[in-house]
């Protein structure tokens, strides 16, 4: 059992936690007033007339109306076509059009660059990002993520996960982490950084931040950006960082495998650009043909570990076997 | 914020009847209280501050699947909410319903308000809301979450307003009123509450200008029809039982016509066979008979029975009857105050009053001896399908109109001779 990476298990241990640990919210505010923190929520939105009208609803109503926990509800839109500006401000959020934020800096449509400009339109110590395409939405996705950021000021970054991976009789539950994670991000991450494989649903959409962080975080303005963020906070300040919470599930629309594509296209660009970033990969070191995946038993995390070692054979042409008895 | 704001005359001056009602229990200086109550307007401002919260009550309370006989979970949230307005007496029941109090100035008094908290629809039906700018959309929303919700945010509602009835609010979400259930929350609320509530308002998610202050007498029957004839079914027999669901929706349709002036005959559900091949050795029937004349409703049940005794002389077939549900025939007065207050609280707001005869928990009320109305609170559409839906900007009106006819209730006072 030597492959299993005790410093993954101590911070699973740790830094992992159950929405259900948080639900008492008048502690919370608590915590909330005692570090003298503000919290903003930003939800990035293109075209999510659908969802958006709900979302704003509930998370003002629980959130900022009944348990003062978040400070402001912005949206950040790249330009929607259909009436997800006209929703979201008919129930009180405040709605932004990302062109028109820093606009000296030119506009380029996708999620991460609302991201990004949000920060700077936001006003929150604490900015928590919430995708607009979630049906189930509850107040769980906010408190679940800000709340470790208001026990423990040394964690700077809260990652959603869903779904855990529960263990079956035929191995790990193949949905832990959605298709593009499991298929693209983790075998990366398993390869070049295998701490941060600890990261249950690395391209979740819901994490919660530290201003000070963010700040000093560059943005791929796509589909890269959660992938991205998470090697370029590893590399300054190690997996102590980062905290992630189990929410539970998450109900979406389903995307289809040619979006899905795109989006593994996005993230392989920007993780190139970081490994060349940082120097890594110029070689597969000692280590990275392990395969790491988790499941949980109760509220603790096991590290599944598979020795995947990719062999090569030569070409047929260079073994003299074969030219002597195919000339 | 698109939530409505009327621009209204004087209120105060016009809103409710003055003294001159023959009814003995009003207070002579009425119109002096009404002076001191607060204006529609104020009331309206006072909601719109609290719009999101009303709003998320009836999403999360439209959320969760709350099938007749099912209703545990539904409960379980207006518990929640009941429990944050710190009621008193807060507490469930045997057959599923919640209810607490919010006590009065007095307390020497209870009006009960009720919304009933099963829907249509069972548990893994999709549930999710989807919310508009002008309306929400999703099962069971106008029947009835938004009647749960509003019911939830009573409390919240009256503290936002600065309203302080004099009597005990008696709040109570009941379980099972769809078919089967045949109002059992309700009536065993009714049968097992210490004390009887002075008067009391339903709460139905649509259509707003809904008044339903009578109720109908109606009997719902079933009927099952099965072959005797165990072997091969060979000649006419290959028709299964369905001759005789024919014979008697033949006799059903008969009276209908003969009775179409007195009552009303609705066929609910024929069910029989299931493929193309094989005649159906059993086959059900489902009707309802209902009217104002109760035992009009009854000579007709009787008949129809006797119908299908008949049928049963052939030897070929085998019924059994079942009875699933029953009203009695009752009704408020029309000059009655609870009635009264309620047309004038819909002229005030400018609402269309539409009387609607009803067999929901009204009925089991009256039948109680409880003076009752049913009150819709919003305007809604497709009802009982996946695409029902309510709009969002009439839900004020609808609260504002529940709260003037709770404080009319509350303008009685006991002792005067009723």
């Amino acid at each position: 059992m030597s492959d299993v990476d005790t410093s993954i298990a101590d911070w699973l241990d740790t830094n992992t936690y159950h929405h259900g640990q948080f639900w008492d919210l008048k502690q919370l505010l608590e915590a909330k007033a005692k570090s003298g923190r503000t919290i903003s929520l930003c939800i990035p939105t293109l075209n999510e007339e659908k969802t958006i009208g709900k979302e704003i609803i509930l998370l003002k109503s629980e959130l900022m109306d009944r348990y003062p926990l978040i400070d402001e509800i912005a949206v950040v839109d790249s330009g929607s076509t259909d009436r997800t500006l006209e929703v979201a401000a008919s129930y009180g959020a405040d709605v932004y059009l990302s062109a028109e934020i820093l606009p000296e800096m030119g506009f380029r449509p996708g999620k991460g660059e609302n991201l990004w400009k949000a920060i700077y339109q936001l006003k929150g110590d604490i900015i928590c990002n919430v995708d607009a395409d979630i049906k189930n939405i509850h107040p769980r996705f906010v408190y679940g993520l800000v709340a470790p950021l208001l026990y423990r000021p040394e964690i700077q970054y809260v990652k959603a996960f869903y779904d855990r991976p529960l263990a079956f009789s035929e191995g790990v539950r193949p949905s832990g982490g959605g298709r593009v994670t499991e298929i693209l991000v983790r075998p990366l991450f398993s390869i070049f950084f295998p701490e941060l494989t600890a990261l249950i649903q690395p391209l979740s959409g819901e994490y919660a931040v530290r201003r000070e962080t963010l700040e000093r975080l560059p943005f791929p303005i796509g589909y890269g950006v959660e992938t991205s963020h998470l090697i370029d906070l590893f590399q300054m300040e190690g997996l102590a960082a980062f905290g992630q919470t189990d929410l539970d599930m998450r109900v979406h629309r389903n995307q289809s495998t040619t979006s899905l594509g795109k989006m593994a296209f996005g993230i392989l660009q920007s993780f190139l650009n970081r490994l060349e970033k940082h120097e890594i990969g110029k070689g597969l070191e000692e280590g990275s043909h392990l395969y790491r995946q988790f499941q949980a038993e109760g509220s603790h995390y096991d590290q599944i570990v598979t020795r995947i070692e990719e062999e090569e054979r030569p070409p047929m042409i260079t073994v003299p076997a074969y030219r002597d008895r195919h000339g | 914020m698109v939530w409505k704001r009327k621009e209204l005359s004087d209120f105060d001056k016009n809103r409710f009847p003055s003294t001159s009602s023959s009814l003995p229990w009003r207070v002579p200086f009425l119109a002096e209280i009404l002076s001191t109550l607060p204006s529609i307007e104020s009331l309206q401002n006072a909601l719109s501050e609290l719009r999101e919260r009303i709003l998320a009550n009836v999403v999360m309370a439209g959320e969760i699947p709350s099938p007749t006989g099912e209703e545990t979970a539904l409960a379980r949230y207006v518990e929640d909410r009941f429990r944050e307005a710190n009621l008193d007496r807060i507490g469930g029941d045997e057959v599923g319903n919640i209810a607490g109090i919010l006590p009065g100035e007095k307390g020497d008094r209870q009006i009960l308000v009720a919304a009933h908290l099963d829907k249509i629809w069972p548990v893994n039906d999709e549930h999710t809301v989807a919310v508009g700018v002008r309306k929400m959309t999703g099962r069971g929303l106008a029947d009835n979450s938004l009647g749960v919700a509003i019911l939830a945010s009573l409390p919240m509602i009256l503290e936002a307003t600065g309203i302080k009835l004099n009597a005990d609010l008696v709040l109570v979400g009941t379980s099972q009123s769809f078919g089967r259930g045949d109002l059992r929350g309700m009536r065993f609320f009714l049968a097992h509450c210490p004390e009887k509530p002075e008067a009391a308002v339903c709460l139905e998610g649509i259509q707003l200008g809904r008044l339903s202050y009578q109720s109908l007498g109606m009997s719902r029957v079933e009927v099952i029809f099965s072959r005797k004839h165990q072997g091969e079914l060979q000649g006419a027999a290959t028709l299964g039982v369905t001759p005789f669901l024919a014979a008697l929706i033949r006799q059903i349709e008969a009276i209908a016509d003969r009775e179409r002036d007195h009552l009303t005959l609705l066929l609910g559900s024929v069910e029989a066979g299931a493929s193309y091949s094989e005649p159906p050795r059993t086959g059900s029937l489902r009707f309802e008979v209902r009217g104002v004349d109760r035992d009009r409703i009854a000579a007709v049940e009787a008949e129809l029975v006797s119908y299908i005794r008949s049928l049963e002389q052939s030897r070929e077939v085998s019924a059994t009857i079942e009875s699933i549900a029953t009203r009695e025939v009752g009704s408020l007065e029309e000059k009655h105050p609870l009635v009264v207050a309620s047309k004038k609280a819909m002229q005030a707001l400018g609402i269309e009053t539409r009387l609607e005869p009803s067999i929901s928990e009204l009925s089991a009320l009256l039948d109680a001896g409880v003076p009752a109305v049913t009150l819709g609170l919003g305007r809604g559409e497709n009802r009982h399908t996946p695409e029902e839906s309510i709009f969002l900007e009439e839900i004020t009106d609808g609260i504002v109109q529940l709260l003037l006819v709770l404080q009319e209730a509350d303008l009685e006072t006991k002792g005067v001779e009723r």
